[in-house]
């Protein structure tokens, strides 16, 4: 069986925009830290569950979570490029 | 009332310009930035993505609008069901400054015409949770006049479909809907130069959005100002009250002191 990264003690495995990544246990607010990502700009869902910022600091992730991190980019009407 | 007491009302709020522009397909951002300036709008659209998080090196997108000029209107752009509009639109809320939502549910990729069903669906939704909806509909006066029922704060019929460039194909359903709701009916979608935009404001229409028409051109700084200059005078000439069309010509030197 090949060890993945994710029963290692201390380390999970969660999916955060389509990619999986391997993580140690942290709450949202310093995973954002982690991606260097302004906390002021960004909406994260967790599981399809809206967090809002407050919940940011005391929000765990756990192993198997699904996060989506999104933010505003330039846009108008319809999609482009798709 | 002249132009300089004349604003634009959407849910109580004020705005002075009745251009708004979307910031996507711009050459770069300082080419986006220059533009948006120009075009006077004080309402810019943007998209909700997903953050690059494998590639943290391109600014955030905020790091170019000032936020305290421009009022943000996300859009839902790509949605094609209520539940993506309403999620996405939650998300918007979320990572914003305002509850304004622009509401596109897009009915397939070929034509980007509104799901109308599915519009109407997230819209009841929506407008419950609180939201200042505007949403992009077709150029149906029953369809705007059911969003208008549903709490809607402004309707946004197309001209012609996004991007297309073909002006308002339809003039008589825009004065149709103008005389239908009681909300800002802005044209959304279709504009392709100032003349169109100047045909909007002219019938009426409290404002016009457009991105591909400013963003597509070949100086896109130079459009945006030339939208700028159309909408102004669309507007102007619509409260200055145009003489109504006749067959036959109507003099209008003196007949007096003719030699």
């Amino acid at each position: 069986m090949i060890e993945t990264e994710a029963v290692r003690g201390g380390t999970i495995e969660i999916e955060v925009n389509g990619e999986k990544r391997h993580v140690d246990g942290m709450t949202v607010l310093e995973y954002l830290y982690t991606l260097a990502i302004d906390t002021g700009r960004v909406a994260v869902e967790l599981n399809l569950e809206i967090l809002s910022k407050t919940e940011f600091a005391t929000t765990w992730l756990s192993d198997g979570d699904r996060v989506e991190i999104v933010h505003f980019v330039g846009g108008g009407q319809g999609v482009s490029g798709s | 009332m002249t132009a300089s007491t004349d604003k634009l009302i959407i849910a109580g709020r004020e705005f002075s310009s009745r251009l708004m522009v979307g910031t996507g397909k711009y050459a770069d951002t300082q080419q986006m930035k220059r533009a948006v300036v120009a075009s006077g709008a004080e309402i810019v659209t943007v998209a909700v993505r997903r953050v690059n998080i494998s590639d943290r090196t391109n600014g955030s997108f905020l790091d170019a609008i000032d936020t305290g000029r421009y009022t943000l209107l996300p859009n839902t752009a790509g949605c094609y069901t209520a539940e993506e509009a309403i999620r996405t639109c939650r998300l918007a809320k979320e990572a914003g400054l305002s509850d304004f939502v622009k509401l596109e549910v897009l009915g397939d990729e070929q034509t980007l015409f509104p799901n109308v069903e599915e519009l109407l669906k997230a819209a009841r939704v929506l407008v419950k949770e609180g939201f200042t909806v505007l949403p992009y509909t077709t150029d149906d006066p029953i369809v705007c006049k059911k969003l208008e029922d549903l709490g809607c704060a402004a309707v946004m019929p197309l001209g012609a479909p996004i991007g297309s460039g073909l002006g308002i194909i339809n003039q008589y359903n825009i004065r149709i809907i103008l005389d239908t709701v009681k909300v800002p009916v802005i044209v959304d979608a279709g504009v392709g130069t100032a003349s169109d935009a100047a045909i909007a404001m002219e019938l009426g229409c409290a404002g016009v959005l457009m991105n591909t028409a400013i963003a597509g051109a070949k100086d896109p700084v130079a459009m945006a100002e030339a939208m700028n200059l159309a909408v102004r005078a669309g507007r102007l000439a619509y409260l200055a009250g145009r003489i109504p069309r006749k067959l036959h010509a109507t003099a209008s030197s003196p007949l007096e002191g003719l030699i």
